[in-house]
């Protein structure tokens, strides 16, 4: 559990405004160090950087409609990683956040399927509200694995995370398949009036966006102002010491974790009513695993979650215009996103490194 | 080819000197200048109380550790070690307080895994040499025994076996009677004695003065890392060892005791309920068990525990704390039955317990003193910052801590660290159970911190503590109990003990335990 500690130095909880106006340079070094790594693989690949860069940046903010898939991108990140960022105070690596987005997409599912008469507004919420359960309840079973039997949440997230999936899998092909063929592709379409109302022209729905941003702010809020996210920190920075004060460890790790579920749960959710409006095998399209990478960037500090969500999503969005554009394939977002997080952790080593031996 | 038929086959014997060691850790210097030389052949004894540099020594001589300063001479040529490894060929090796082996492993494979090829060509020629090997030194050694089914015993003869298989010629032993029984004791002795016989060169660290008595040709004394007696022939006076040992506690007895007297008025029996009453309580922590304790610890007393580490203080710290539950027995809190009760338990029953390391246990380093007392607020979701920074300012003022409230607590000295801590022990606490409260930190900041402890004793709290110190536990204390080998001593009043009597104690030189019909 210390190894997080060591790896995350311990965020500032209450930043400054200086602080939020000037990156912080660990960032800088990173950015850097990302865009050779990047630029270096475009060389090799023969292509422009600068075209790619280009279109990497810019190209989520071309035109309206890619500007909408952005931001419906960035909202399941957003959310996964401010569930992260609560485990990770916890100083636990929640690697299971994938199969919690799943569950919480299938538990969205239920009410949708059951009850598609009830008043939308009411079945939304009733949806949202059993994706959080679901998503909480299968961060609950890695959590009582970590706590009851010692199994290291890192594994027992990632043995959860393939359950998850075949589960979907097996309600897409079995119980919840389309009338007539089933088909691996995903169950039926939900009707249209059942889905999260979006702008006009665009696939953009501004309720989710929203809902996103209360996520963030709610896990901001709780870090920094109540007495359970001082615990929650207390406990993830040392258990031991958090012990000795009062606090009950187990009980934090298992609602920090809990908690994060039911973020990615509601993410989970969200993409079934706002943006694929079925259930298929790959619901979550690795956003939590991205989320993971986004709180490895930012050392969990939850006011830098937003701005780096949205460039990872702008990154994604981007890229996928590369093949028409330039012949690229699209994976060089995956290339540059995960050079940030590398060269970030980097810098951070090399620092404190140098920091030990003054 | 070496060393692979011992003890049958005799070599020449392996001298070792070490000139000017030198080794840091931070600003501790835990070999200063250390000047020693070792004759081949025989069995070195190597005294010292904790913290004497003893194993630092050691280490260095077996690769472990990397001198800062100084020279290791085996045979008279400079060696510069840079592993264990390096030590073995050249012909050194080490046998820890804990072996190191790999338990999943049977013994066969513990000496094929670690044995140099050419030593053991085949797994049937291990056996043999491994048999032939155990059978000469009256060792009981299953080849195929899995490891972790060993005692600690036999696992040293295991470590044993497979030095000499590797061509150690030089034995180094660190506290080799721990967590052994009797009987293996005796039978390591007997096997060192026929290995020097044999001409190995023999090392034995201890704190034990009668093992080295019995077992050691001469005899080696270490404080503060550095040499104060030189390979002297023993038998020794015990009183002369005790004396370079302990150094001046030794004679400290001679000094007035400081604040003694206001503390024993203000004790006489006035308080009807103890602080803690122990019943037949058994408690075990890995090799050591600490039996049938039956204590009363009085309200509004220091009451110190004495015996070299791991003697058994530590585990009726973390009893008294309930940071352990006991196996047998009760323990009661102001009257209270709290056997066998979670630690949270004892904190709310008024016992605080402080940890020898503040920064694994004690504190949260990346926290401020601010976030701590916001910690220890009682009830409400929402954190009463304002509230918090007071109790922080109060205990800064207090406690005379070099701090701001927003300081992260890592970032203070040690001895601010330690205020902090104790600064965070709530008023009406009854109890505080502290490992080596003033470990690590300077003479003054070690005086404030017994300063703010003697001052919540004359409050009526009752402090107990482990110290590796005699200054301090003779200061301090009203009462002192010493540990030696997981038995412990009744209570004795401080002014009816001297420093002497205490060292001897603590050696085991006329120690007995609480009988146990008491």
């Amino acid at each position: 559990m210390n190894k997080i500690g060591s790896l995350l130095s311990p965020p500032p909880w209450t930043p400054r405004l200086w602080q939020i106006m000037l990156l912080p340079s660990p960032f800088i070094l990173a950015l850097l160090g990302a865009l050779g790594i990047t630029t270096l693989v475009m060389l090799i690949a023969g292509v422009s950087p600068l075209a790619v860069y280009q279109i990497l940046f810019f190209g989520a903010f071309s035109t309206p409609v890619r500007f909408g898939d952005m931001v419906m991108l960035a909202t399941p990140l957003i959310l996964c990683a401010s569930g992260l960022t609560l485990t990770f105070a916890a100083g636990l690596y929640n690697l299971g956040v994938e199969g919690q987005v799943v569950l919480g997409a299938i538990a969205a599912m239920i009410p949708l399927r059951l009850f598609p008469e009830l008043p939308t507004p009411l079945l939304w919420t009733l949806s949202l509200s059993c994706a959080a359960c679901g998503g909480a309840c299968w961060a609950l079973l890695a959590a009582s694995l970590r706590l009851g039997a010692r199994v290291s949440e890192i594994f027992a997230g990632l043995g959860l995370n393939f359950l998850a999936s075949g589960l979907a899998l097996y309600l897409i092909l079995g119980p919840w398949r389309r009338s007539g063929a089933a088909a691996a592709s995903g169950t039926a379409l939900l009707p249209r009036d059942i889905w999260l109302p979006t702008l006009e022209g665009l696939r953009l729905a501004p309720l989710a966006p929203i809902i996103a941003l209360l996520g963030l702010g709610l896990v901001w809020w709780v870090l920094s102002r109540t007495r359970w996210g001082l615990e929650v920190r207390a406990v993830g920075i040392n258990p031991n010491a958090a012990d000795r004060l009062g606090v009950a460890a187990t009980w934090r790790i298992a609602q920090a974790m809990a908690g994060c579920g039911a973020l990615a749960g509601i993410a989970g959710g969200l993409q079934i009513i706002a943006v694929f409006h079925q259930l298929i095998p790959n619901i979550s399209s690795g956003v939590g695993l991205l989320g993971l990478l986004v709180v490895l960037l930012v050392l969990a500090r939850p006011v830098w979650v937003l701005p780096v969500s949205i460039i990872f999503a702008s990154f994604t969005v981007g890229s996928v215009q590369l093949p028409l554009a330039l012949g690229v394939d699209s994976s060089i977002a995956g290339v540059l996103q995960g050079a940030l997080v590398l060269s970030a952790l980097l810098a951070r080593g090399v620092r404190r490194e140098r920091a030990q031996r003054i | 080819m070496r060393g692979n038929q011992v003890p049958s086959h005799t070599f020449y014997c392996m001298q070792i000197a070490i000139h000017n060691l030198t080794k840091c850790f931070g600003s501790l210097r835990a070999n200063d200048g250390l000047s020693l030389s070792f004759a081949g052949g025989q069995i070195h004894g190597v005294l010292g109380e904790n913290g004497a540099g003893k194993s630092t020594m050691m280490k260095l001589i077996s690769g472990y550790l990397r001198p800062d300063g100084g020279e290791i001479r085996l045979d008279d040529q400079v060696v510069h070690l840079r592993s264990p490894g390096d030590a073995l060929r050249a012909g050194v090796g080490m046998v820890h307080q804990e072996p190191l082996d790999v338990p999943a492993f049977s013994v066969l494979e513990n000496l094929l895994c670690a044995a140099p090829r050419q030593a053991l060509p085949s797994r049937a020629a291990a056996r043999t040499k491994l048999l032939d090997l155990a059978r000469q030194l009256h060792f009981s050694l299953e080849p195929d025994a899995p490891v972790n089914q060993l005692t600690v015993g036999q696992r040293q003869q295991l470590e044993l076996v497979r030095l000499l298989l590797c061509g150690a010629r030089t034995l180094i032993l660190d506290e080799p009677t721990t967590g052994i029984t009797a009987a293996q004791a005796r039978a390591l002795f007997a096997a060192l004695r026929q290995l020097a016989n044999s001409g190995s060169t023999v090392l034995f660290v201890s704190h034990k003065l009668n093992e080295v008595a019995e077992l050691c040709d001469t005899v080696s004394v270490l404080r503060s890392g550095q040499a104060v007696g030189r390979q002297l022939n023993m038998p020794q006076p015990q009183e002369q060892l005790l004396q370079l040992m302990f150094g001046a506690a030794w004679n400290a007895e001679v000094r007035p005791p400081q604040g003694r007297e206001q503390a024993n008025g203000h004790a006489v029996g006035t308080q009807p309920v103890p602080t803690w009453q122990l019943e037949a309580v058994r408690a075990r922590e890995g090799n050591l068990t600490l039996a049938n304790v039956n204590l009363e610890l009085p309200a509004g007393r220091v009451i110190g525990l004495a015996g070299l580490d791991g003697s058994g203080q530590q585990i009726l710290l973390r009893l008294l704390a309930g940071r352990m539950r006991p196996e047998a027995g009760r323990i009661r809190v102001h009257g209270q039955d709290l056997s066998g009760a979670s630690a949270s338990a004892y904190r709310q029953a008024g016992i605080e317990y402080l940890p020898a390391d503040r920064m694994l246990d004690g504190v949260i380093g990346a926290l401020s003193l601010t976030e701590h007392f916001a910690l220890l607020q009682g009830k409400g979701q929402l954190v009463d910052w304002r509230a918090a920074e007071r109790e922080a300012r109060e205990a800064i003022a207090a406690y005379g801590i070099k701090a701001t409230p927003v300081s992260r607590i890592n970032s203070l000295s040690g001895g601010n660290q330690q205020r902090a801590m104790l600064a965070l022990v709530p008023q009406a606490c009854r109890g505080i159970a502290c490992e080596q409260p003033t470990r690590g930190l300077d003479v003054a900041s070690a005086r404030a911190i017994w300063q703010r402890l003697l001052a919540r004793r004359d409050a009526g709290c009752t402090i107990v503590f482990a110290s590796p110190d005699l200054d301090e536990l003779m200061n301090y204390s009203d009462q002192i109990m010493v540990f030696f080998a997981g038995a412990c001593s009744p209570l004795m009043a401080r002014n009816e003990l001297s420093s002497t009597r205490l060292a001897e104690l603590i050696g085991g030189v006329g120690f007995t335990p609480v009988m146990s019909d008491q």
